[in-house]
């Protein structure tokens, strides 16, 4: 190519930068490809604006960057949390409760995992420190029904929040993708508008896989939002750029611990920053 | 889908079709193809980059054999390079021998698996005809050992009463004396998840270790982990001389880029992996076929 060879070097590391914190290839070439054709054009004059402009670009890939749940806007508002496997729902969910506890709301939280084992003494758990109470059934329980029973509790119980449990499940398997929607289903016919926030949580350290997950979560329960978790390794959730441009996902949290104050806003700037950080 | 590895490399050697040899040029482009098929797979960058210079090496100047044509030749070579970066021939038994009751402990990032896999690898064993005892030593995560108590039930496999407050050491040390008392041969250790980067956890690891000396200690990864896997991989084996690891949830449509990368900066074998949540879903590990899969073959 025409480029300096100083250009060229500095194209390639740019490139490994991205690949390394995980962008996947398709976003990380165009963005190389786009960094070129404005080199070309001589709109690049050095490695400082060379930065700067991908960051840029990067940026406007992240769809909707204030992102706050309108938790006024519907009484109980209804969030419903899915996932592939082990990736932070019911840590997330615990998070949640404490926060929205904390701003004195009255918050229930739905044992909608009936699956894996201790899923729901583990929500419990959550629920207890968060001082928040569980809808709960026995294990082996039609996951509907506890999502039936969680929504009728928010609604008698005048409940501001309802935060609804779900197994994890790979978005690859059809009759779990099915029974998730039966229980988004549920919610609805319950309470109109209901789930007014489904949220898909994603694991910083997924590759490329992350995209597959949010396209067929979204198609099967039409996802509103994502939360970002596990920040707080090395890994740095790269993907999300991809999901951003493509479903135009708005980024809602960041998990960044175990610990149920780890749990913060997404900021787009953070986020990017360290992108480019060289340590971790 | 995008179109396969052998159809892209057809068309970089389209032009090719009568020459007698790979030549520079077009093995350069056909590596370029590699190279993003193994990237899309999430094998690691720098991993990529080693193996992309050995497949080069080893092309530039080859004949094109008679019976195959040059972007099958490359393909070979390829498959060939990946078949030995991942351990093909490596002995990927567990071994287990040793005076019983013989240790052997789960670890690994959070979430990656590794409840679940202590208990499909106790269902393993006991087919097996071993006589295995489930012991809970994560101690932080909410429900963690009910969790391992629940599938032991589920399996009617024995686990060790474990208590969550007791320091996971002495857990392991006292579930030892258990076995010993009552007949179990192999202790299974189902460890916290932990970040790699977790000074104080990882100590806790090595201390379990120090106690226990386990035979084999099994890094447990999600097969859909992306360029991160290297740092996790290394960073376990150096901290505690890993002897293998658990590939786990291949059930997905992730290509597993993550196993070329853990095989290679570690250079230990993945012995098992995991295909459901089902408690039956522990598999043998085969490289060749997991060779196949980053392919997208
Ligand atoms: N380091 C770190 N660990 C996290 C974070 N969020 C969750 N975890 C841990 O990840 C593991 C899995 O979390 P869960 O909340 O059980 O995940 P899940 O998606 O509900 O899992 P399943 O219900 O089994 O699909 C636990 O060990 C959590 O403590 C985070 O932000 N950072
Ligand atoms: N599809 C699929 N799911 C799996 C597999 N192995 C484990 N899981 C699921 O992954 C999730 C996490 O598994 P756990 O066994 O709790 O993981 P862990 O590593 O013990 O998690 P922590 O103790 O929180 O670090 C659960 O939902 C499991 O059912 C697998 O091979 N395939
Ligand atoms: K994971
Ligand atoms: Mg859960
Ligand atoms: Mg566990």
């Amino acid at each position: 190519r025409g480029h300096q060879g100083v250009d060229a070097e500095l194209l390639e590391d740019l490139e490994e930068i991205l690949i390394t914190a995980d962008l996947g290839m398709k976003t990380t070439q165009q963005l190389i490809q786009s960094l070129e054709n404005r080199l070309d054009k001589g709109q690049l004059k050095d490695s400082a604006t060379l930065r700067a402009a991908l960051k840029e670009e990067i940026r406007a890939r992240l769809a909707n960057e204030t992102a706050l749940l309108d938790t006024e806007s519907a009484k109980p508002f209804v969030i419903m949390v899915v996932g592939v496997n082990g990736v932070g729902k019911t840590t997330t969910i615990g998070k949640l409760a404490h926060q929205f506890a904390r701003q004195g709301k009255k918050v229930l939280v739905g044992a909608g995992d009936t699956f894996r084992a201790a899923a729901a003494e583990q929500l419990e758990v959550w629920a207890e420190r968060a001082g928040v109470e569980v809808i709960r059934q026995e294990s082996g329980a039609d996951p509907a029904a506890v999502a039936f029973d969680a929504i009728k509790a928010a609604r008698s119980r005048a409940a501001d929040i309802l935060l609804l449990d779900t197994a994890g499940r790979l978005h690859t398997k059809v009759n779990l993708m099915e029974e998730l929607k039966k229980i988004r289903r549920v919610l609805e016919r319950e309470v109109p508008g209901a789930p007014h926030e489904t949220l898909l949580v994603v694991d910083a350290t997924t590759g490329q896989n992350a995209l597959v997950q949010a396209r067929l979560f979204q198609q099967a329960v039409a996802v509103s939002g994502l939360a970002l978790t596990k920040l707080d390794g090395t890994a740095r959730g790269g993907m999300l750029v991809a999901i951003g441009e493509e479903l135009g996902l708005p980024i809602r949290y960041v998990g960044i611990g175990e610990g149920i104050d780890d749990l913060r806003p997404f900021d787009a700037e953070v986020f990017i920053e360290a992108l480019f950080s060289q340590d971790g | 889908m995008f179109d396969n590895l052998t159809d892209k490399l057809d068309s970089v050697f389209k032009k090719l079709r009568g020459q007698g040899r790979l030549t520079e040029d077009n093995i350069q482009q056909s590596l370029r193809e590699v190279r993003l098929v193994l990237l899309e797979a999430d094998v690691n960058f720098r991993v990529v980059k080693d193996f992309v210079a050995n497949v080069r090496e080893r092309a530039v100047g080859q004949e094109v054999l008679k019976s195959l044509n040059p972007a099958q030749q490359v393909i070979k070579i390829v498959r060939d390079e990946l078949g030995r970066l991942m351990g093909e021939g490596q002995d990927n038994h567990l071994d287990l021998a040793a005076r019983p009751p013989v240790p052997v402990m789960l670890c690994g990032l959070q979430g990656a698996g590794k409840t679940t896999s202590c208990a499909k690898l106790a269902l393993k064993l006991r087919r097996e005809k071993r006589n295995p005892l489930l012991v809970p030593a994560d101690i932080y995560r909410p429900a963690a050992i009910d969790q391992l108590k629940t599938l032991g039930k589920q399996l009617d496999i024995a686990v060790f009463d474990s208590r969550a407050d007791v320091d996971p050491v002495k857990l392991c040390t006292d579930a030892r004396q258990f076995a010993e008392l009552n007949g179990y041969d192999t202790l299974i250790l189902d460890t916290a998840g932990r970040l790699h980067v977790d000074q104080e956890l990882m100590a806790e690891l090595q201390r379990i270790k120090q106690a226990l000396q386990p035979r084999e200690i099994l890094l447990v990864a999600d097969a859909m982990t992306g360029q991160d896997a290297v740092n996790v991989a290394e960073s376990f084996d150096q901290q505690l001389d890993i002897t293998g690891v658990i590939l786990t949830k291949l059930d997905g449509d992730a290509r597993g880029g993550a196993a070329l990368s853990i095989r290679a900066v570690t250079g230990k074998p993945i012995k098992l992996v995991g295909l459901g949540e089902k408690l039956d879903a522990l598999e043998t590990f085969h490289g060749d076929r997991m060779a196949q899969r980053i392919l997208g073959m």
